[in-house]
């Protein structure tokens, strides 16, 4: 280094060294500045992102949560003899077979139906107001028009009431909730406005006295829809149908996938085939939901005659749409078990089956119990499949058994978001989101809980 | 037969036949044992559970087997029988009234359900019919009985010392298995083959090249006669369901990668905890939700911006679908990238930083170009995963068939289209409905393409680093 030639060379490096601090240190502003704005823009989208979720659950909860409230109107109803005038219903003992007992009281209850329950209603609102006696069509416009029927069930569960006064809470109708909670424009001139001016002033009037109170309502939880008493209109039978489409789902989705999962990653040679059967497993899980309806309305339905907008249908449905997630969600957790447990099990004379029953899978139940929930849980939420194999037809009944025609919670919600009663139904559809949420974070967090407490990390 | 009564009978058998090949083989246990001490050996193969499995295999499963075929073929070979014994000119000659009167058959035998008024030869076929399903009944269940009896009875005479109960036992088990993950396979044929049937029935009825480019979707219903084969050009629909893909991609790429690329290099293990399952709640709320979300809350907005920009928006429109869609897919696109950028070496960015760069510029010019293939393949799915979605475009696209990039306008998709010709009306047999079908097969090569890329260039990706 010390010949002359080597030291210019240094020297003119130094130089060229020199050059480039400087260019370095005079860049370093805007690369710091540069550094700062890709972490702002980091920051910015992590919050947008957050900021989306709250967005969406405020404007949920605040539409959705008032409509667990609804106006009810108390009213001492008088079962005067003079206007339920029936026979008195037939006794058991009285006849030859169950099932003629079972007629004569269907005979029964149907004569309850002609019954004028709605001139009870009248009277009962005139207590409070004496002009609705001279106009009953305004009268009984303040309650919604399922509650006869509750009043016919309640004559044919206990005729005894029949000439006794009875302090009940009614629903009032899906348009004075509308009215009293604010929910349309009170200015609008009467041609526009659902209630005639009448109703619309008794229903101030009587919520002013306190009969029509905003209470906590069950009719949500307890009722099926139902199109002509819309304030009535619940999620019972949606409910159900998504309870039986559920149990399907577990029933099936889970044992078929845990099998699979085993085999292929416990017993399957490395060849072709197993290949090609985890990119058709993985192509499954992303395959367009709508494209199982479409199976499913073509072989269950045109093929196999299953009926149209049954439960069993739909869990079937869904269960081929869940198979890849829970065949996956297993997969990783049986990967993530040490070979080391399979090997000394086998190494003290287990087989391989026994191995893997006796000591791998007890050692990934937590992860399976996670994969069926996650399965359950996308399950659950699922529409569109279940469109086009007829669930999105009107059923007023809760269904009893899996053959019954039936809806499921998301499809409710489809269903709601288009009735024409924006303003009430605006409400009753986030509520029902609310339940369906609530649901599927409840199922979310168990899975969460689980993981982390029974997690084995190896 | 009634099903329950089957069920506990098989349950009993599956107990009886356990009990009876455990028994057996301890007792073989035991004489071995005896001669273990009298110096003969013999020892029994498997331990004896295994035998009383195998016992349950032999005797159960083949009487299930019978139960399955009786109750798939029983009811028609009965009908058969029944509709043969009615005189020729009472017998309807169309199957679906056929059915009609087995069904009214049915409700007189069984004494179950509305008859009205029965006419003395159905009288007479449904006394018939009761007789015979009867006998049918019987012969099914002595079937049955004497194939669980022969089953038994065989384990019973095969039980030895050297019977190789528990290798066969888990053959049975390995085939079951098998059979589970055939399903699977049995589930994209059945997708293909269905799709591809009633597609063909389609096609039979309208040119392809009229479906594949007709700029004009117009599906005239039954009414208008049934030779209304116009209408049915998909380019609109493929135009609307591209659109709204792009706006949503162009929502969530930006906002899903750098929250990911923040995620992963800059957050702070506490701010990770929180935040990553915050956004990840994004991905299990329903698409419905979203929906009625879009309908609801965004598309009124972006009504109310229109109006103060100037721009004439539409409630629902490819923007307020696209929009929506985009923060659906934000949690797909951000948890994807970041599990593949988290796998990165560390070393690589070490590389950079020792040479002085930046934490940006290493992630920049050294992460995501590392990282690039695994992300071009997250959003290959994201995609796929876009032009799948059905409930968010049916509430918020607008449902206008038109062929138009002005993202301000409603428009209609593959999925939206596929929702309005199979529901309402349930006459799968018309070009009408039969069209859903050939929608669905496109829009399930379309993703099938999609998906194979990405999987095929994230696994190279994985493989890459592993």
């Amino acid at each position: 280094m010390n010949n002359p030639s080597a030291a210019a060379t240094s020297s003119s490096t130094f130089k060229g060294y020199r050059a480039i601090e400087q260019k370095v240190k005079g860049s370093l502003n805007g690369r710091k500045r540069a550094e700062s704005r890709f972490v702002i823009f980091g920051i910015g989208a992590v919050a947008v992102a957050v900021s989306l979720v709250f967005i969406l659950f405020a404007s949920v909860i605040s539409k959705g949560l008032p409509a667990f409230w609804q106006t009810q109107i108390e009213l001492d109803i008088y079962f005067s003899p003079e206007v339920v005038q029936v026979e008195p219903p037939p006794v058991e003992s009285n006849f030859e077979s169950p099932a003629e007992y079972i007629n004569a009281r269907q005979k029964w209850v149907n004569s309850l139906g002609f019954v004028n329950f709605n001139a009870l209603m009248v009277d009962a609102v005139a207590k409070h107001i004496p002009e609705a006696a001279d106009s009953p069509r305004s009268a009984i416009a303040l309650i919604t028009s399922g509650e006869r029927f509750a009043l016919r069930d309640y004559v044919a569960e206990d005729p005894s009431i029949i000439g006794k006064t009875v302090r009940l809470s009614l629903l009032t109708d899906a348009n004075v909730d509308v009215w009293l909670k604010g929910n349309i424009d009170r200015s609008l001139p009467d041609e526009q406005q659902q209630l005639s001016a009448t109703t619309r002033q008794w229903a101030d009037q009587l919520y002013e006295k306190g009969v029509i109170k905003n209470k906590f309502s069950t009719a949500l939880f307890m009722n099926p829809d139902s199109r002509s008493s819309l304030a009535a209109a619940g999620l019972a039978g949606a409910f159900m149908g998504s309870l039986f489409m559920m149990i399907i789902v577990i029933l099936l989705a889970v044992p078929i996938g845990v099998a699979s999962a085993i085999y292929l990653e416990e017993f399957a040679p490395k060849n072709k085939w197993t290949d090609l059967i985890e990119v058709n497993i993985n192509n499954l899980a992303a395959v367009p939901s709508i494209v199982f309806g479409l199976l499913g309305a073509a072989v269950f339905i045109l093929w196999f005659k299953l009926p149209l907008s049954a439960p069993v249908v739909g869990g079937l449905v869904l269960t081929l749409m869940t198979l890849p997630t829970v065949i996956i969600a297993t997969r990783s957790t049986l990967k993530a078990i040490p070979p080391s447990i399979r090997e000394g099990a086998m190494a003290v004379g287990a087989s391989k089956v026994q191995a893997i029953t006796d000591h791998v899978l007890p050692l990934a139940l937590p992860g399976i119990l996670t994969a069926t929930i996650i399965g359950v849980a996308q399950a659950l939420g699922e529409t569109a499949p279940l469109l086009l194999i007829g669930m999105s037809a009107f059923v007023a009944s809760i269904p009893s058994t899996p053959f019954d025609q039936a809806t499921a919670l998301p499809v409710q919600i489809y269903l709601w978001q288009g009735n024409e009663l924006r303003n009430f139904f605006e409400g009753r559809t986030s509520a029902a989101i609310m339940v369906l949420l609530g649901l599927l974070l409840t199922l979310n967090s168990i899975a969460v809980v689980l993981r982390k407490k029974l997690e084995t990390r190896w | 037969m009634n099903s329950v009564l089957v069920v506990i009978v098989l349950l009993a058998l599956t107990v009886v036949a356990y009990q009876l090949g455990l028994a057996r083989s301890r007792k073989l246990e035991r004489a071995s044992v005896k001669s273990l001490v009298s110096g003969a050996a013999d020892r029994l193969h498997s331990r004896p559970s295994y035998h009383g499995w195998l016992a349950v295999l032999r005797a159960a499963v083949p009487a299930l087997f019978v139960y399955i075929a009786w109750s798939i073929f029983g009811d028609q070979i009965i009908g058969s029988l029944v509709l043969a014994q009615i005189p020729a000119d009472q017998l309807p000659s169309d199957p679906l009234q056929q059915k009609v009167l087995l069904q009214k058959l049915n409700n007189l035998a069984t004494g179950f359900g509305i008859v009205g008024d029965a006419l003395p030869f159905e009288q007479e076929a449904a006394a018939y019919m009761a007789k015979v399903s009867a006998q049918g009944n019987a012969v099914a269940f002595a079937v049955m009985a004497a194939s669980a009896a022969l089953g038994l009875f065989w384990s019973w005479k095969n039980t030895g010392y050297q019977t190789r109960a528990r290798n066969e036992v888990e053959r049975a088990i390995q085939i079951g298995l098998i059979i589970c993950s055939a399903v699977a396979i049995f589930t994209t044929v059945g997708i293909v083959l269905s799709m591809l049937g009633e597609a063909i029935e389609f096609f039979k009825v309208v040119n392809p090249a009229d479906f594949f480019f007709g700029t004009v979707w117009n599906p005239a219903f039954a009414t208008s006669g049934a030779g209304s084969t116009d209408g049915f050009g998909m380019l609109p629909l493929l135009a609307g369901t591209l659109l709204i893909s792009a706006i949503a991609m162009a929502v969530a790429i930006p906002i899903g990668l750098m929250s990911a690329i923040f995620m992963a290099e800059y957050a702070s293990a506490a701010t990770r905890a929180w935040a990553k399952p915050v956004i990840e709640i994004l991905a299990g709320i329903p698409t419905i939700v979203y929906g009625f979300f879009a309908l609801v809350t965004v598309g009124p907005f972006l009504v109310d911006l229109g109006n103060v920009l100037g721009i004439d928006i539409r409630a629902t429109s490819a923007l307020t679908a696209g929009l929506v869609m985009g923060i659906m897919i934000i949690p797909f696109i951000s948890s994807l990238s970041d599990d593949i950028i988290t796998q990165v070496p560390r070393a690589m960015r070490d590389g950079s930083l020792a040479l002085g760069a930046t934490k940006s510029e290493t992630t920049v010019k050294v992460v995501l170009p590392a990282a690039l293939p695994g992300i071009v393949g997250a959003i290959l799915l994201a995609v796929s995963r876009a032009i799948g979605e059905t409930m968010i475009v049916v509430l918020a696209a607008g449902n206008s068939p038109v062929l138009t990039a002005n993202p301000f306008e409603a428009v209609s998709t593959v999925t939206v289209s596929i929702v309005n010709q199979l529901t309402g009306d349930q006459d799968f047999s018309s070009a009408q409905s039969l069209v859903a079908f050939a929608l669905g097969l496109t829009l399930f090569v379309m993703t099938l393409v999609l998906n194979v890329v990405a999987l095929v260039v994230v696994r190279r990706y994985r493989e890459q680093y592993e």
